[in-house]
């Protein structure tokens, strides 16, 4: 078993910049696209699939990759990039699946919400809200039967909690005493509907109901995040049973897409402006700073843009997948 | 009086004519309420009847199946709305269980109306969980109807269709027909379930089509027509019962059929059809019958490998000259994929959901 590594600020920081960094290109990129498409001109290079950001939301994410080890395992959601980075999947195979490419991490079959990284323990998203979860469930479930100190982390949204199938999944996994640590962000909405008209305990009550540690932490301080998680994830690692974690952050871009959606329903620009008010990744920029890390900051700010500016560059150089690419895959050869 | 309307506003429209008619009808799913109204089907609704009515429910799909079944025991008419027919995957088992059965388990003494519309998504990468096609996997079981509209009209009369009926009904839709305007009558009017519809008459070969599938085959049908090669069309509109008897008169002029389903080929729509007209039909066919479906794979993501994926008006072509034994050599196919701007979208489909 790997025990976790001490983590500094620097390296949450740096994990956080990289996801909004890496965003922020997709941002960008769909910007430009839309440019040529008014302009009608051809789109070569394009992303061409459903984006759900996860701008301002970065603190549970990157604190993945430090508070689990590479054994570990996490599925996601179709919110997943934030999540498929913070556990170290690979950003050119990332950027490459969003382009729709070859090189992409799933070969131009899933794209954006259907992020996978076998390697690092990421092993995929499912866009069907809950549809996830209980595959962590039974990737504990295989821990435990082998013996082994390992831990599985569903990475779900608020909306999730609603299904049945998390409920099943909390239940299962208290009576098992499984190793899953329930990673639950609440970005208070699930699309437009505001988590109050759709719930009415808080969430880590659902948790507690089943007798595991349940913690909420807002997700505005990196180092809180991480040390709310790597305590549920050592307690579950430790054979003691499942535990959840509630993670609370605003996701300041719409549901889908790269665009702001304030204005429309509950969602009003003053809740955003004080969301943005509390930036993890700012938080972290400034404390750094007043440390006197600020040529560090510096050097992480440099290295995370050079890092998404030859993803970019390698996504859009890669080639397309060929048509007969499409017959592929429908069986995986065995691994064996 | 009628006028031109959109698939959307059909569907908006017979909503709220079935809220105002019957008191028993309400409206139920995720998202209903939002700005968005579920490609703009529920917001007019929503706007009228409040929320009351016309609302939305935390994201526990299988949970509002069995609630919708269980109201619509106690009198009521639910419409439970799904923006994907992919998430009613989820609640198969309180439709194909419970909803499907109910009646013929209490001797017929019970029964529960309930109305689950479900979107076919396709295009911009939707990728393989929010683009199925799954009304074959409905259609398998007994004891519900599966309804397929085509067109604006049919969207509207085939809503209002099953909300008057006792049998619990699957309407799926799908999301490049939401653009597609025609004349729909302003009143309240039923189309029958059951029957299908000939949406162009042909001498030379029968197209069964459904759903986005009709649109493909009627552009087929144009470009056939100039090679000199006359299709008959026919929307099927209603997957579960479907009209035999309309195909089977079809076949019986043309000799020759193509089903063009929107789904996969096999254990499919396009199946069923072929094997019934040949156990029926078998002496009037003057060719081994065709199906149109999508490859046997789940939807890709990348654009090369979607837009190869999805079946087109081309390939209808293609099999009808192939069946029609014109010179392959003289044709010169000038079709283009499709492109959701083609295909009734006012705007280029510029991504998001
Ligand atoms: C079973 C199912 N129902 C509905 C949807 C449509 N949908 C996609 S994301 C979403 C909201 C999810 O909210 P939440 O779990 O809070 O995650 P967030 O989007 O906020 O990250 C909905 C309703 C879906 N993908 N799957
Ligand atoms: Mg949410």
């Amino acid at each position: 078993m790997q025990s976790a590594r001490t983590v500094s600020l620097t390296d949450l920081y740096e994990r956080a910049l990289l996801i909004r960094r890496a965003e922020e290109a997709v941002v960008d990129q769909y910007a430009e696209q839309n440019r040529l498409l008014v302009e009608k001109k051809p789109l070569t290079h394009a992303i061409k699939c459903p984006t759900h950001m996860s701008i301002g939301q970065e603190a549970a994410a990157a604190a993945i990759g430090f508070a689990l080890t590479p054994d570990d395992v996490i599925f996601s959601t179709h919110r997943c990039h934030g999540h498929y980075l913070g556990k170290g999947g690979n950003l050119r195979a990332m950027m490459a699946e969003l382009f729709g490419k070859e090189t992409g991490c799933s070969r131009g079959k899933g794209g954006s919400m259907h992020l996978v990284d076998g390697a690092m323990g990421m092993l995929g998203s499912s866009a069907i809200v809950a549809g996830s979860v209980p595959l962590a469930v039974g990737a504990a479930l295989s821990f435990q039967l082998r013996g082994l100190a390992n831990v599985a982390m569903p990475c779900l949204g608020d909306g999730a909690v609603e299904q049945g199938l998390f409920t099943e999944a909390l239940n299962f996994s208290a009576l098992r005493k499984l190793p899953v640590v329930f990673l639950v962000e609440n970005n208070f909405y699930a699309t437009l509907s505001h988590v109050e008209s759709r719930q009415t305990v808080p969430i880590p009550d659902r948790g507690r109901l089943f007798g595991m540690p349940s913690v909420c932490v807002e997700g505005s301080n990196l180092m809180k995040v991480y040390e709310a998680m790597q305590e549920l994830v050592q307690y579950a690692r430790s054979g003691r049973g499942p535990a959840l974690l509630e993670v609370q952050a605003y996701r300041w871009l719409s549901h889908v897409g790269t665009e702001p959606d304030t204005g429309r329903m509950r969602r009003t620009a003053d809740e955003l402006r004080a969301w943005q008010a509390k930036c993890p990744i700012d938080a972290a920029e400034r404390e750094l700073r007043d440390r006197g890390a600020g040529e560090i900051v510096e050097s992480v700010k440099a290295r995370v843009s050079r890092d998404i500016a030859e993803a970019l560059v390698f996504a859009k150089e890669s080639e397309p997948p060929m048509v007969r690419a499409m017959f592929e895959d429908l069986h995986a050869e065995s691994q064996r | 009086m009628s006028r031109v309307l959109s698939f959307a506003d059909a569907i908006s429209e017979a909503t709220c004519q079935a809220l105002e008619r019957d008191a028993s009808v309400f409206v139920m799913g995720v998202g209903v309420d939002d700005s968005g109204g579920i490609f703009g089907t529920t917001n007019e609704a929503y706007a009228r009847f409040g929320d009351a009515r016309v609302f939305d429910t935390p994201i526990s799909e299988q949970l509002t199946t069995g609630a919708a079944i269980g109201a619509a025991l106690c009198g009521m008419r639910p419409i439970l709305v799904h923006a994907r027919n992919d998430f009613l995957l989820l609640t198969l088992d309180q439709i194909a269980n419970h909803a499907a059965k109910w009646s013929y388990m209490s001797g017929g003494r019970l029964k529960c109306p309930i109305v689950i519309r479900g979107i076919i998504g396709r295009g911009w990468g939707q990728a393989a969980q929010h683009s199925q096609s799954l009304h074959a996997v409905v259609a398998h079981f007994p004891g519900l109807h599966v309804l397929m509209p085509s067109c604006a009209r049919d969207a509207k009369g085939l809503l209002l269709a099953a909300l008057e009926g006792d049998t619990p009904t699957v309407i799926i839709e799908h999301r490049w027909s939401y653009g597609l305007r025609e004349e729909v009558p302003a009143e309240y009017f039923v189309e029958p379930i059951g029957k299908a519809r000939v949406a162009r008459v042909g001498a030379d070969c029968t197209v069964v089509a459904a759903s986005f599938m009709v649109t493909e085959a009627l552009r087929a049908a144009d470009q056939a027509a100039a090679l000199g090669i006359d299709l008959e069309v026919i929307d099927l509109r209603t997957i579960r019962p479907w009209d035999v008897e309309t195909v089977c008169a079809s076949v019986r002029k043309t000799g020759r059929l193509i089903v063009a389903d929107p789904g996969w080929g096999h254990f499919g729509l396009a199946s069923e059809v072929s094997a019934v007209v040949a156990e029926r039909e078998f002496s009037s066919l003057r060719a081994a019958v065709r199906r149109i479906a999508l490859p046997d794979v789940p939807t890709p993501c990348a654009p090369v490998l979607e837009a190869a994926y999805y079946p087109v008006a081309a390939d209808v072509l293609r099999v009808a000259r192939e069946l029609c034994g014109a010179e392959l050599a003289a044709l010169q196919s000038h079709f283009v994929a499709s492109d959701a701007t083609a295909n009734g979208h006012a705007k280029p489909f510029a991504g998001a959901f």
